[in-house]
């Protein structure tokens, strides 16, 4: 609720947005639509059995990543929960969050150290007498990668699920002698299963798209996903008919997926669990309390070797000669623009957003502009799912070309795609936050006229500011990471860390890589927890502005 | 009951709000300086009469007048009107005195004469010091006094009070209730009070509005209303 001078702008701002988020999305899609050149191949030959082959791989890389990743979820997760007392089990929980806010890039050469030809494993092997060295390149390797990212995903929902069962489950659980395998099919398995359409579509989704682990481990176009195909038609092979074909592929792909998940998740479950203590009364004997504890160790040596592999290499790399290289300043230096940029323009677009949303739907019956505009607004922030970074740059990239050299929009194009990207997150951030803050101040500032400026200075900044930093730096880690967008354009003056990171892997400089990946990873790591919201956030979220 | 057009402070003529399925209708006059008690079942439509009057919602038909003048079109604020809701009247953040400046200037420019202005407020509802106290630390029965207090600097002709005194203890209740009377008696302002409780409404009011499915079944002075018991809702709201 606010003055009616303030509704408009905050509409017409809103409005604003909304238009600016679907003309930049639109005229990417319109470019690939309308692309015409003398000689392009038409659809016969578009979808040709390269292509097929690219979205058969993609749907089975992210089939198996999904299966693998809840089936290993699985035991982890009741592991976590009987083991309440189980030492560092806090840490535990907390080193899983981890692969979340970790570029994909620095993970990739994470687990390139342990599993990689020269990598600890390999090395064991030898050692033991074994010769045939394991490869992480190829369909394994994304595998592996998709696993790392995912299987902690699911367990902690799955743990949050599990925490969320009522203590006297486990009173009449224990009450009535079940065993753990009773115990495990009446009350652990009909939780997790609820929750399994979600999670494997979450995970299906988040591997389908995924791009920057299957251009740096696939390791061929044997293994080869839409949007990395979409890379290569465009950058090496120069082939847009052949990416126009793969983007069309990518979007019906996305657009079947986020109707399935739609349709099979009935209730969206937040679901970060560790809050309230329930007792459970099995998993007490030696045997149950030996495997659990052999589950969970498993689990860690799992995330936390490649974590350690890119720390260990790091700081063996000459970390001084590095961070006094110009090209390594200058691609700080970018990344660093580009992240604040986008960051700052993600969260106010997003505000003013979710503002001009809460502003049209205030009047009991609103009119059907204004439902549109809300519709509208709410859908734009789930669109980048459906349009994916790589899909939006080759749009953007036939569009410009006939423009000049498309270098020259890169350090544009980059810093929206990533403000796109980071939409569905701070909306989510924001969206929950602002809408209590409103319910509790709305009518109060109103009734006393305090709008603009002073309401802002007095009641919002200090009612939204965590929330709001929260999500600033959570857009800033995923912008600072981000390899998908810059791929496409980068170029010799458009260089970002990730970038840089990624050529000295390409091209041998692993110490180089190795020294980057550690600063990319830890600056990232920190932005990304700084911008999650804790355990204890529904506590803090309660000391609210208003009494 | 038919005063004067010069004495009528409220004066709603058919209004008409539409919420979804249901409908309310409102149509009454109420007379400067009294204290009018609204009440009647959940549901019934109170709160949408109050926010009427004070703008926070927008009749869909009918005209509403305030002190003689059409005030469609007017933010909340731009109305004679303060308005006290049930909780959330301060803001948590900000110390008692800031919260209680916000109804001079939303702005918060304050001299040395609005910081008196603000003291004496604080005065008069019996919190003389508790400016620097933040209002997590207050009781409830204070908070709702330092709004109070707002709602005194803030000088308008109109109170509305939605349910003041409900999330507070029997024992506070009727201190609250007579701390209005007494600012009552020396403002001369005009009241419409939200109770659930036959108890608020003997001790302070003139006259009850009561509704009924978004009606205004009875508005009658008090005393008539206490006997009033054959109108079955009535009867229900008064325990009898």
């Amino acid at each position: 609720m606010i003055n009616r001078m303030e509704r408009r702008w905050t509409l017409a701002a809103g409005a604003l947005c909304l238009g600016g988020i679907l003309l930049f999305v639109c005229l990417a899609a319109a470019a690939l639509l309308a692309f015409d050149e003398p000689g392009s191949a038409n659809d016969g030959v578009l979808f040709d059995a390269y292509v097929w082959r690219v979205a058969r791989f993609t749907l089975l890389q992210a089939s198996l990543s999904a299966l693998l990743s809840i089936l290993f979820a699985i035991p982890v997760a009741r592991a976590l929960a009987r083991q309440a007392a189980f030492p560092g089990r806090v840490w535990i929980i907390r080193l899983m969050a981890l692969p979340l806010g970790l570029p994909a890039l620095v993970a990739a050469l994470g687990l390139i150290g342990i599993w990689g030809r020269q990598g600890v494993l390999n090395t064991a092997l030898v050692a033991v007498g074994l010769d045939q060295p394991v490869s992480i390149y190829g369909l394994s390797g994304i595998l592996v990668a998709h696993v790392f990212f995912n299987m902690p995903l699911a367990a902690r929902l799955m743990l949050g699920g599990l925490e969320r069962i009522p203590g006297e489950y486990w009173l009449v659980g224990a009450n009535l002698g079940m065993r753990p395998v009773s115990i495990f099919r009446f009350i652990e398995w009909p939780v997790i299963r609820g929750l399994l359409p979600g999670i494997a579509g979450l995970i299906f989704m988040l591997c389908a798209t995924s791009f920057t682990l299957v251009l740096t481990l696939g390791g061929g176009p044997a293994a080869s996903t839409i949007e990395v195909a979409i890379y290569q038609a465009l950058r090496f092979d120069f082939d847009p008919p052949r990416a126009i074909a793969l983007s069309m592929l990518q979007i019906s792909v996305t657009t079947a997926l986020l109707i399935a998940i739609r349709l099979l998740t009935p209730t969206a479950d937040e679901g970060h669990g560790g809050g309230r203590k329930v007792r459970r009364f099995d998993g007490r004997s030696r045997f149950g309390r030996v495997g659990d504890g052999l589950v969970i160790v498993l689990a860690v040596l799992f995330l936390a070797l490649p974590l350690g592999s890119v720390v260990s290499s790091g700081l063996r790399a000459d970390l001084v000669k590095l961070a006094s290289d110009p090209m390594v300043q200058r691609a700080l230096l970018t990344s660093i623009v580009i992240a604040l940029a986008s960051c700052l323009l993600c969260v106010l677009s997003a505000a003013l957003m979710i503002r001009a949303r809460q502003a049209a739907l205030s009047s009991r019956r609103p009119a059907v502009f204004l439902r549109g505009l809300s519709a509208g607004i709410f859908a734009s922030s789930s669109l980048v799912l459906l349009v994916p970074p790589v899909v939006l740059g080759a749009g953007w990239f036939l569009l410009l070309r006939p423009l000049g050299d498309v270098a020259r929009f890169a350090p544009l194009l980059v810093i929206l795609i990533n403000t796109l990207m980071a939409l569905p997150f701070v909306y989510r951030v924001l969206e929950p936050a602002m809408a209590t803050h409103t319910a509790r101040t709305a009518r109060l500032a109103v009734s006393l006229g305090l709008g603009g400026w002073h309401r802002w200075r007095l009641i919002d900044w200090p009612g939204l500011r965590r929330p709001l930093l929260m999500a600033l730096s959570f857009a800033c880690a995923l912008s600072l990471g981000d390899l998908g967008a810059v791929a496409l354009f980068g170029s010799q003056d458009m260089v970002t860390l990730p970038w840089l990171l990624y050529s000295r892997m390409a091209g041998y400089r692993s110490t180089d890589a190795a020294g980057l990946a550690l600063f990319l990873g830890l600056v990232c790591l920190v932005l990304t927890i700084a911008g999650t919201p804790r355990a204890g956030a529904d506590d803090t979220r309660s000391k609210d502005v208003t009494a | 009951m038919s005063p004067p057009e010069t004495d009528i402070a409220v004066r709603l003529s058919g209004v008409r709000v539409q919420f979804g399925q249901t409908e309310l209708h409102f149509d009454c006059a109420i007379g400067k300086g009294q204290i009018v008690a609204v009440t009647g079942a959940s549901g019934s439509g109170k709160s949408t009469l109050l926010n009427v009057i004070a703008g926070f919602e927008t009749p869909d038909a009918g005209t509403v007048g305030i002190l003689g003048d059409d005030v469609a079109g007017r933010d909340p604020a731009e109305r004679p009107v303060s308005v006290i809701f049930q909780e959330h009247n301060l803001f948590a953040h900000l110390d008692v005195a800031t919260n209680i400046g916000l109804g001079i200037d939303p702005a918060l420019k304050l001299g040395v004469k609005e910081k008196a202005k603000i003291a004496s407020a604080l005065l008069r509802v019996g919190l003389e010091g508790f400016g620097k106290r933040l209002p997590p630390t207050l009781s409830g029965g204070e908070r709702q006094r330092v709004a109070l207090a707002r709602a005194l600097v803030r000088c308008k002709p109109i109170l509305l009070l939605d349910e003041p005194f409900a999330a507070l203890d029997p024992g506070l209740r009727a201190g609250m209730s007579n701390l209005i009377l007494d600012l009552h008696r020396q403002e001369g302002n005009t009241i419409l009070i939200i109770t659930h409780h036959p108890d608020d409404v003997r001790l302070l009011a003139d006259s009850v509005l009561f509704l009924d499915k978004g009606r205004i079944l009875l508005h009658e002075p008090t005393a008539q209303f206490l006997e009033h018991t054959d109108v079955s809702a009535v009867a229900r709201f008064l325990g009898r």
